[in-house]
């Protein structure tokens, strides 16, 4: 672009003069505070906005005008969305505006709980990995080979083994996604050891457990944070996924993966069952991941560049 | 670089030898008795006896480990609960809309990513960029399945373009076969698509800005030359890499894929399977999609010195 524009203004015998600089340059304006800071992140701003309104969504569902999520009423099967039954109901009779909502508290708990044990036990392993040598070995096999199935396929066997329950998504899907977290931690802690602090650290006789509480860990937070928002992003689209084929949350709960699973025989005639809570999924997982997208640039601005 | 290649050949022994493990050890960390647990709910004392002598579980644990190994390197994958069928047969019956499916599925997302990234790279900052980003950012955040009904309804029902379901073999004909497999495709190719557009971009933003480049531009070499010949062979080793690492999503999508398309793949065998709780299938399936997804990332890996003759080993 810069050699064409230059062979448009500039002629043979031509003269480039630079413009006159102004002399005071306007004063920029610093916005200051949390305000400031979505400000200058819209992505979080937008993404965090979302995720504010989808828990308060899921948390007020019996506020918001939802009958039980559970009801059956075989007399209005398959109404379709009117101002009655606003999405609908189901082959069931059931209300499908109400399990949509209440839906959205099996995602959220599944989301948010299976990135803060993924977080905290790779986190563990990580560290130990990093500064154990001869566990470092051992546990990166493991690791490895644990990363080698892919990860859904992963929680499907562990779901195979259990009885369906929410207690048991959660633990399926973050033994599937702790192999990247220890990995990503690993590697943190490794290139943090070569630091000329922790040299310094270790020379003055600091205690190994107080490097790791004082120089490693502040440093592992930024990218674990964000790590652990895209698990729970990812988190929440395995539930649906469990759920959708039948290995997941027991079909007495409503939840998003479960409303698409049943309407599923009915969704040429009827879609509407499937494509409400696909929708509420999709947003919510978007949000998610324009939060930790926005995270990503805000704690670690040589990455915003990149990807 | 033959030394090379079998050090990363043996490298891979171990890592298959804890798929392995962790697979055949699925059935004993089950809550109590793996016999039971195969037989069901509805089985008489007798038959969880016959389960148990049927797996030898009266021997000592590494050693039913071993001989698991051996039968499979021979080829034998043990025998389905429910059907009674070799576990390899099933899964030879299954495996071509499932083969069909991915491989229909990696050109397209290719042909489609790779362009996207380039071309968002070379607007950078303009709306072109931001819109693939967007697609990106929406690519991974919509599930496949949602994806594939939103197709579906739109191309099969609405506008009765494609077949809304089903699968047709290849032997019967490229068309048919094709026409099933288009909208599964896209729906599967959905991340797969967002993942390399993305790597795509933030590589070639890189290599964009290297020295070379600039040369070449000076010598009077062409936008599309600049892409496509200098930038992109250069940016090809990470590109390469991450679509090696997707096949993982790849296989996991072909699961749910498969369920919404009814197609009787590989992906429809593991779901019944858990369903039925059918363990050597289950078993059989999750170790030869590892096997697959190892060694495809072996093969990419192998294969760098092809992408970039820079590196040598």
């Amino acid at each position: 672009m810069s050699t064409s524009t230059l062979q448009r203004t500039l002629g043979p015998g031509d003269v480039a003069v630079a413009a006159p600089m102004p002399d005071i340059l306007p004063p920029v304006k610093v916005r200051r505070g949390f305000l400031g800071f979505l400000y200058r992140n819209p992505t979080i701003a937008v993404g965090g906005g979302l995720m504010l309104l989808i828990i308060a969504m899921a948390v007020l569902a019996p506020l918001l005008w939802t009958v039980d999520p559970t009801a059956l009423a075989p007399a209005r099967r398959t109404r379709e969305p009117s101002a009655m039954y606003w999405f609908g109901t189901d082959m069931l009779g059931r209300d499908v505006y109400s399990r949509v909502l209440y839906g959205a508290r099996v995602s959220l708990i599944v989301g948010f709980a299976v990135a803060f044990f993924a977080s905290v036990i790779g986190l563990t392993i990580g560290l130990i990995s990093g500064f154990v040598r001869w566990a470092d070995a051992i546990i990166m096999r493991i690791m490895d080979g644990l990363m080698s199935i892919p990860s859904i396929l992963l929680a499907i066997a562990l779901m195979a083994l259990t009885r369906g329950s929410v207690g048991n998504v959660i633990l399926a899907i973050t033994i599937a996604e702790i192999p990247r977290v220890s990995r990503l931690v690993r590697g943190v802690v490794l290139s943090l050891r070569e630091q000329p602090y922790v040299d310094a650290a270790v020379a003055s006789g600091t205690s190994t457990p107080r490097i790791i509480l004082r120089h490693i860990l502040p440093n592992t937070l930024a990218p674990l944070t964000v790590q652990a928002t895209y698990i729970c992003a990812s988190a929440m689209i395995a539930e649906s996924i469990l759920s959708f084929i039948g290995a997941g949350t027991p079909p007495i709960i409503p939840s998003w993966g479960n409303i698409m699973a049943e309407g599923r025989a009915l969704w040429q005639v009827k879609p509407y069952i499937v494509f409400f809570p696909a929708i509420f999924l999709s947003l919510t997982v978007l949000a998610v991941n324009l939060l930790g997208d926005g995270l990503r640039d805000a704690l670690d601005p040589r990455m915003a560049k990149r990807v | 670089m033959f030394a090379y290649a079998l050090r990363r050949v043996v490298a891979t022994i171990p890592v298959m030898a804890v798929v392995a493990l962790f697979v055949f050890s699925l059935l004993y960390i089950s809550p109590g008795d793996p016999a039971a647990v195969i037989a069901g709910d509805q089985a008489t004392p007798q038959d969880v006896e016959r389960i148990r002598a049927s797996l030898g579980l009266d021997r000592p644990y590494l050693i039913r480990f071993g001989d698991w190994v051996w039968s499979i390197m021979r080829g034998d994958l043990g025998t389905s609960i429910f059907t009674n069928l070799p576990v390899s047969t099933m899964i030879a019956q299954r495996i071509e809309p499932t083969l069909s499916l991915m491989v229909i599925t990696l050109i397209l997302a290719l042909s489609i990513a790779i362009p996207m990234g380039v071309i968002a790279a070379w607007k950078q900052g303009t709306w072109i960029d931001r819109s693939v980003m967007g697609f990106a950012v929406l690519g991974f955040s919509v599930p496949v399945f949602v994806v594939g009904y939103v197709l579906a309804y739109v191309f099969a029902l609405e506008l009765d373009w494609l077949p809304v379901q089903g699968y047709t073999p290849f032997a019967r004909g490229v068309w048919p076969w094709f026409q099933n497999l288009i909208l599964p495709a896209i729906a599967l190719g959905g991340v797969y698509i967002a993942l390399i557009a993305r790597i795509t971009r933030a590589t070639m933003l890189e290599v964009l800005q290297q020295d070379y480049i600039r040369t070449a531009r000076a010598k009077g070499v062409g936008q599309r030359g600049i892409l496509f010949l200098h930038a992109l062979k250069n940016a090809a080793v990470p590109i390469v890499t991450v679509v090696g690492i997707g096949v993982a999503l790849l296989i996991g999508g072909a699961v749910v894929t498969e369920s919404v398309f009814a197609i009787p793949g590989l992906g429809r065998l593991t779901v019944d399977a858990i369903l039925r709780r059918d363990y050597p299938v289950i078993q059989g399936v999750i170790l030869l999609f590892s096997f697959v997804y190892v060694l495809v990332n072996l093969l990419i890996d192998l294969l760098y010195t092809l992408f970039d003759p820079r590196i040598r080993y």
